[in-house]
């Protein structure tokens, strides 16, 4: 199989993006929770974030000329790949505590691994990024492994 | 409340269906702060990328399967893991059915893993998920 990756590549596995730092408020919690049709009181109230709260925090706040004509900001961790067309992917996420309105929370993103594979029509392409959250204070709240195809 | 002895490889959990209306979805991309277009401008999704109709958001879909354990567990239990894989597209209007099944128990660390999934009125599953729930 020929190889795709390139050496430019594959160098980019480790890096990270600057990390976040976030400070949890309850209108936030609140407005995920009506938003998904959440029905515990815990998150309608705020007191504590949904699992999938944190997703909100992958997504960068850039002003809309910034933004590609599809509306998504470019993802500056992915080095563009070889192969364009890039499928849905998956989310892992191992929690060490909730998310609770008033946390302030570190939020890190990094390329864990990029790597070929060939696939029933042809190679495939897989990007696995991780999410560490932690609070200021260091303690774990979850990590995110997310990971996208590309054939 | 739930009681780990009660639970048994096998036990379906509570099924609940899911419908977004245009503002449900336009709240949930602005509390997560996500201005892709398929998901609210509707010329745009069915004319430039040529979908049927404006798509629901994959974590959206990803959150209400997350729901259909939150829900089972209340507070009788503690979330230990949760994933999901968005395998097909889902479209405004289309009423969505999450649920699950008990696929494990250890007795020794009192984990439970579950099954989960979100459907179409197909029955064609589009998202699939797992998650894993401690007792005390």
């Amino acid at each position: 199989m020929p190889e795709l990756l390139t050496p430019e590549i594959k160098a980019r596995i480790g890096d990270a993006n600057p990390t976040l730092h976030v400070e949890v408020t309850r209108r936030d919690i609140q407005k995920y929770a009506v938003s998904t049709g959440q029905t515990a009181k815990k998150y309608l109230d705020g007191d504590e974030a949904p699992p999938l709260f944190h997703f909100g925090y992958s997504l960068e706040v850039l002003p809309p000329e910034k933004l590609r004509k599809d509306g998504i900001a470019e993802d500056k961790l992915i080095p563009p790949l070889p192969l364009k067309r890039v499928m849905a992917g998956s989310s892992d996420t191992v929690y060490h505590r909730p998310i609770r309105a008033g946390d302030k929370l570190a939020i890190t993103r990094r390329l864990k691994d990029i790597y070929e594979k060939a696939g029933k029509s042809g190679p495939l392409i897989f990007v696995v990024t991780e999410v560490v959250i932690e609070t200021e204070g260091g303690e774990p709240v979850l990590n995110e492994t997310t990971s996208l195809i590309a054939r | 409340m739930l009681r780990y002895e009660n639970i048994s490889v096998g036990d379906e959990l509570p099924t609940r269906d899911h419908t977004a209306s245009i503002v449900q979805l336009f709240m949930y991309n602005a509390a997560i702060w996500n201005p892709h277009r398929i998901h609210f401008d509707h010329a745009y999704a069915t004319e430039e990328e040529g979908y049927p109709d404006i798509v629901l958001d994959g974590p959206l879909q990803g959150d209400w399967i997350g729901q259909v354990v939150t829900d089972w567990i209340g507070d009788a239990a503690t979330l230990v893991s949760f994933g999901y894989a968005n395998r097909r597209a889902a479209f405004l209007g289309e009423t969505m059915t999450a649920g699950g099944a008990v696929e494990e128990k250890n007795d020794s660390t009192r984990e439970v893993k579950v099954s989960l999934f979100l459907k179409n009125a197909a029955g064609e599953v589009t998202i699939p998920g797992h998650a894993t729930v401690r007792f005390d």
